[in-house]
Parts: structure tokens; C-alpha cells; sequence
């Protein structure tokens, strides 16, 4: 599987103003990135300060007021398998078990006959061939996770767009996965742009760290990490390279407001 | 591998247990022995038989107003129940799945059996009520005994009349909710004349029904049709259109069709309301079924029902009325062994 690159050039996106529909409040403004094919890029920014708006505009189930999103030089025009999305909130079909749900993006393209066998091994991936037969509605909120992780894995998307995907997990479990997501990152290299809240799973799992302000978002800074993988979270290089960003977004937070890391 | 090994003991715990047994035990905790069934447990297992040989004894003593051959049926009929009940009694004893049954249903019979004693003292004991309008439980017994014959066929003529009526209602109410719920175009039409003709009782159409069908039982499916679609059409429209956004979102990023979408994603969404719709629309079924069977079409319960009054043989009108009792609650009883089943995964979502 090739991996896709991503820009984005001046991208901006509003929404109606809450009180007042009639006025547009801005949410995104002049956002440019830009991807290259098999990156992992972490986006790292104060709460509602447009994150998952941006993933929803490159998975393409929005659209940009302003500026142009392109894969592989070519503009989006809709949500596509090639570009997966785990949402911040698993979405589990609840009328599905966990099997048909990790089945779904397989079903979805009409291809789950050629390869059922996959199902197998992502379930075993995110730890949950135990519960192959249970409905979301017994799982608890980490496991869910795990199973959105896995639907979306499944169809091998060439960007894979991942909004706190690992949020819910306990520390234990959530290294785990940090782990298998970037072994899969590398046997695939799959271009790969993660929102997250921790400061260490960013500097751990990324190539380079965005840091967006506080609404409306735009990029405050781009840290590349220059650490070399496999990474180690104790190594003197991670803990002063951690210091330094903890200390930047306290500065960027007295200039905006709070960042939660 | 610790974590494997954690996520499989506690998989044995809740998910394997869950959707069965938890449920199975539940209904058995619910129905577990009450305090005075602890202290008296003989007398709890004989309240079932002991009502019902009360029942014989008051048959036995009021028989002497009642026809021969009508109370010789009824005690038949009063003598068999004693003897099962005290069958049962024994029974439950070797048998769990009897005894949890008996115990959910004891207060139920024994009540039961006691109305049957009520009903038979106001009017074969006493002569309260004017006969023939208020027959005895004797009565309608033997009027059920005797007119076996066109009772079946009458259940089975409103059996298939109601199943062809209900099927092209739900098949057709489905078809136009989904389009309804889905497709813009088709809500901006569809929707006010399904506001304007829906809540029209469709036995205020009956005129109209047999002026331009050819047959009356043509006619009385096509009404009873029409009383399902509105309930169906309404409930699985509404269903549709409140289908998850972020549902249909998810699908879409792994690539779904828009076939896919709403087959696969916004019809199971809908399926806990359009099963209230099918639910409302078996009622809205069951009356237009008995009303087009009592004006127009010559056969099915309904018919029986008014041909008897007309005859003023009120024992079969109660016989029929006790038949249509039994027959659409079996229907009813059916339709929630299906939801029951495709509705499994709200089961612990919803109060079940
Ligand atoms: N569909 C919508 N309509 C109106 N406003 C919206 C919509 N979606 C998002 N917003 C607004 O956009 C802003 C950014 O939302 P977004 O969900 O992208 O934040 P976020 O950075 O992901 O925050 P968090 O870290 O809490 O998940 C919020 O103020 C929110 O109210
Ligand atoms: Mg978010």
C-alpha cells in the first residue's frame, strides 16, 4: 500500500454563531500544511480550537470556506476509503457485534468475501477476540476505542486521520497501542496525522508536532522531533525535548489561555 | 499478555453471560418464592387446585338452573383444568422449567378461575343479568363445543384476510418511509399527503372501498392495508430521518455507497421505531379487520360476531369475542418474539 501525501493551503472554516445564526464565527483560519507521503504528524491544541473540524475537512465530510485541501496533488471531494477517520467518540454501530462492526469498512466496499481473514487479525491487533461477539453496548469505553481503531484499520486507508484515538485507555494499554499503531505505520507507512492531548505520546509516536492557538485556529508552531525510533520515553533526549515544548505551550498559553496537555 | 489474559476472564464474566442466562436468571429472581410460599409451601403449590375445585363445587351447586348438556360440558371442562392443576402441582416438583412457570403464573389462574366463579353465580346462580344478552361461562362453552366447525373456519378466513392486509401494509408503509426519510424530494411530497390522508380512519373509506373493488374481500385487504401504512410509513420515516448523523459519517470514511447507507446503516438505526409503528399498525389492523368483516366480506370472525347477534345467539357471540381474544393476542405475542430478536443488541441499552 502507497502511502498519499496531504497539503493544505490557507485553509479557513466557519460556523454559525451559536446566539446568532445569522454571523459566522471563524474556526479554522489560514491553516497550511503540508504531508509527506508515510509522515506521522501530531496535531496538539487547546480544546475547540478546531482539530477535529480540520480531520472532518480532509477526511472530506466538510467543506473549507476558504483555501484547498489536496491528496496527492489532487483536490478532495468527498469522504473515500483511502482517507480513514477514527472519530474522537468510538460511533460503534450499536446494532452490530464487534466482529460486524470491525467487518463494516470491508462490507462497506463490497470486498468482505476476498478478506474476511483480515478480520481475524485485527481483532486479535486491538486485544479483542474475546469479545468478538458482544455488542458495544457491554464494552467499556477503551475497548470501543479499540474497535473504531480497528474498523478503520481494516480497509488500510492511505492517510489515516486519527482524532484521540487512545484517549480512553489506561496508561498500560495505551502505550500498547502507541506501539502497534506505529508498527503499522511503518510496515504500511501510511501518512498518518494524530490529535492528541498528550504531549508525550506526541513526542513518542510523531515526526513533527503541530501546536495549533486557541479558537480560531491557526498554527502557533511546527516542532519536527529528530529523535530516532525506536524511541525511548526515559532517554535524556525525549525528557529535554518535553521539557522545552511543555515549556513553549505555557508560553503560547499565556498568550491565549490554557493548553491542555 | 497480561492484558489478554484479563480481557478473556472478564469476557467469561459479562459478554457470554449476558444475553441469555443474566436474563433467564433475572426472570427467575423476579418470580422467586415469596415470604409465605417459604413458610407454606404445600399450601402455595394447592392454591391453583383448590380454586379450581371451588370453581366445580359452584358449578355443581347452580347447575340445577342451567341447561343439561350445557353444564355437563362445563363441568367436563372445570373437571380437566382440576385435574391438571393438581398434575402440574405434582409435576413441578421433578420439573424446574414448570415450577418457575407455575410460580410466574399462579396468581394469575387462581384469579382467573375466581372471575369464571363470579360469572357463573351472577347469572346462572342468581339471575342477575337478562338472558339471552348475558349467557353463563356454561353457555358460551357449549355454543364454542357446538359451532367448532364454522368458529375454525371463520378464525382462518380472518387469519388469511388480516396476514395478506397487514404484509402489503407493512411492505408498502416501509418502501414509502424509507423514501420519505431519506430523499429530500421525496419528504417535500410525500410528506403533507401523508399528513392529509394519513389520520383518516381507514373504515371512514369502507364507501368508497365498495364502489370500486370488484370483490368485498378484495377491498377489506386493501382497507386494512392502508390502516398499517400510515403508522408504518409515519414511524419509519421518522426513524430515518433522526438516524445519527455521525453514524452515517463513520460509514461514508470506509467508503460506503449510498446503497449501503441507507440499507445497512439508516434502516437498522430506524428499526426500534418502525417496529412501534408495526406494532401500532397490528392494532390499527385488528379493528379495520373486524369492522370490513362485519359490513361488507361474508366470512371471518367479525361476520360470525354479527351474524350470531343477529340470531340473537349471544353464547357464540361471546364464544367468537373469546376466540378473536386468544387469536390476536397470539398474533401480538408473535410480533414481540420478532422484535425480541432483532432488537437483541438494546437489550441492557433500554428498559426491556
Ligand atoms: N457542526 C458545527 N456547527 C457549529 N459549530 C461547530 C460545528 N462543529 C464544530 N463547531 C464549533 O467549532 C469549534 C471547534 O470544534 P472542534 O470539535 O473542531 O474542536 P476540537 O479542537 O476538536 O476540540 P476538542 O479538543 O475538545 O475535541 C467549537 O467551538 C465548536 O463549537
Ligand atoms: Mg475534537
Amino acid at each position: 500500500m502507497v502511502a498519499s501525501s496531504l497539503q493544505l493551503r490557507d485553509v479557513g472554516k466557519s460556523f454559525p454563531a451559536p446566539d446568532q445564526p445569522l454571523t459566522r464565527q471563524p474556526v479554522l483560519e489560514t491553516i497550511s500544511i503540508s504531508l509527506e507521503a508515510g509522515e506521522l504528524v501530531s496535531l496538539v491544541g487547546p480544546s475547540g480550537c478546531g482539530k477535529s473540524t480540520l480531520l472532518r475537512l480532509i477526511a472530506g465530510l466538510d467543506f473549507p470556506d476558504s483555501g484547498e485541501l489536496l491528496v496527492d496533488e489532487e483536490p478532495i471531494s468527498g469522504p473515500s476509503a483511502e482517507r480513514g477517520l477514527v472519530f474522537q467518540d468510538p460511533n460503534l454501530f450499536p446494532w452490530l457485534t464487534v466482529r460486524r462492526n470491525i467487518e463494516a469498512g470491508l462490507a462497506a466496499r463490497g470486498v468482505l468475501q476476498q478478506k474476511r481473514s483480515e478480520v481475524k487479525e485485527f481483532m486479535r491487533l486491538v486485544g479483542l477476540e474475546a469479545f468478538a461477539d458482544a455488542y458495544p453496548h457491554h464494552l467499556s469505553g477503551g475497548m470501543a476505542q479499540r474497535v473504531a481503531l480497528a474498523r478503520a484499520l481494516i480497509n488500510h486507508p492511505k492517510v489515516l486521520l486519527l482524532d484521540e484515538p487512545l484517549g480512553a485507555l489506561d496508561a498500560f494499554t495505551r502505550m500498547r497501542m502507541q506501539d502497534e499503531v506505529l508498527r503499522l505505520w511503518q510496515n504500511r507507512r501510511t501518512t498518518m496525522l494524530l490529535v492528541t492531548h498528550d504531549i508525550d505520546e506526541a513526542i513518542y509516536m510523531s515526526d513533527r508536532i503541530i501546536i495549533l492557538t486557541q479558537r480560531p485556529g491557526t498554527i502557533e508552531q511546527i516542532i519536527p522531533i529528530a529523535l530516532d525510533r525506536p524511541r525511548d520515553r526515559s532517554s535524556s533526549d525525549f525528557l529535554s525535548l518535553r521539557s522545552e515544548i511543555l515549556e513553549l505551550l505555557h508560553f503560547a498559553g499565556n498568550r491565549t489561555s490554557e493548553v491542555t496537555a | 499478555m497480561l492484558q489478554g489474559q484479563k480481557i478473556s476472564r472478564q469476557s467469561q464474566v459479562t459478554v457470554g453471560s449476558v444475553p441469555s442466562d443474566q436474563v433467564r436468571a433475572e426472570s427467575t429472581e423476579r418470580y422467586a418464592l415469596s415470604a409465605q410460599e417459604k413458610k407454606h409451601p404445600t399450601a402455595a403449590l394447592l392454591t391453583v387446585p383448590v380454586t379450581a375445585a371451588l370453581a366445580l363445587g359452584i358449578h355443581l351447586f347452580v347447575a340445577k338452573n342451567e341447561p343439561p348438556n350445557e353444564s355437563r360440558t362445563y363441568t367436563i371442562v372445570l373437571g380437566s383444568f382440576f385435574a391438571g392443576a393438581i398434575v402440574a402441582a405434582v409435576m413441578q416438583r421433578w420439573w424446574p422449567a414448570l415450577q418457575t412457570r407455575m410460580r410466574r403464573f399462579r396468581p394469575l389462574f387462581t384469579v382467573g378461575v375466581l372471575l369464571l366463579c363470579v360469572w357463573e353465580v351472577i347469572t346462572s346462580g342468581f339471575r342477575m343479568l337478562p338472558l339471552p344478552y348475558f349467557p353463563s361461562p356454561a353457555g358460551v362453552v357449549q355454543s364454542m363445543i357446538n359451532d367448532r366447525g364454522l368458529l375454525f373456519d371463520s378464525t382462518w378466513h380472518s387469519l388469511v384476510l388480516l396476514l395478506s392486509g397487514y404484509l402489503l401494509g407493512v411492505v408498502a408503509g416501509l418502501v414509502t418511509g424509507v423514501c420519505i426519510g431519506w430523499s429530500g424530494p421525496a419528504r417535500y411530497w410525500g410528506m403533507p399527503l401523508l399528513k392529509v390522508v394519513g389520520p383518516i380512519p381507514a373504515t371512514a373509506w369502507i364507501p368508497l372501498a365498495m364502489v370500486i373493488s370488484p370483490s368485498a374481500l378484495i377491498s377489506a385487504a386493501g382497507l386494512i392495508a392502508l390502516a398499517v401504512w400510515f403508522p408504518v410509513t409515519m414511524l419509519t420515516a421518522s426513524g430515518i430521518s433522526n438516524t445519527r448523523a455521525s453514524y452515517l459519517d463513520v460509514a461514508r470514511t470506509l467508503g460506503a455507497n449510498a446503497r449501503y447507507l441507507v440499507f445497512r446503516i439508516a434502516i437498522p438505526a430506524a428499526l426500534p421505531s418502525i417496529f412501534v409503528g408495526l406494532f401500532m399498525g397490528l392494532g390499527a389492523s385488528f379493528l379495520t379487520l373486524v369492522v370490513a368483516e362485519s359490513v361488507g366480506v361474508k366470512s371471518g370472525l367479525g361476520w360470525y360476531v354479527s351474524w350470531a347477534q343477529g340470531w340473537a345467539e349471544y353464547g357464540k357471540v361471546y364464544a367468537a369475542l373469546v376466540i378473536m381474544a386468544v387469536f390476536f393476542s397470539t398474533i401480538m405475542t408473535l410480533l414481540f418474539k420478532l422484535r425480541d430478536r432483532v432488537l437483541v443488541w438494546q437489550k441492557g441499552m433500554i428498559r426491556w
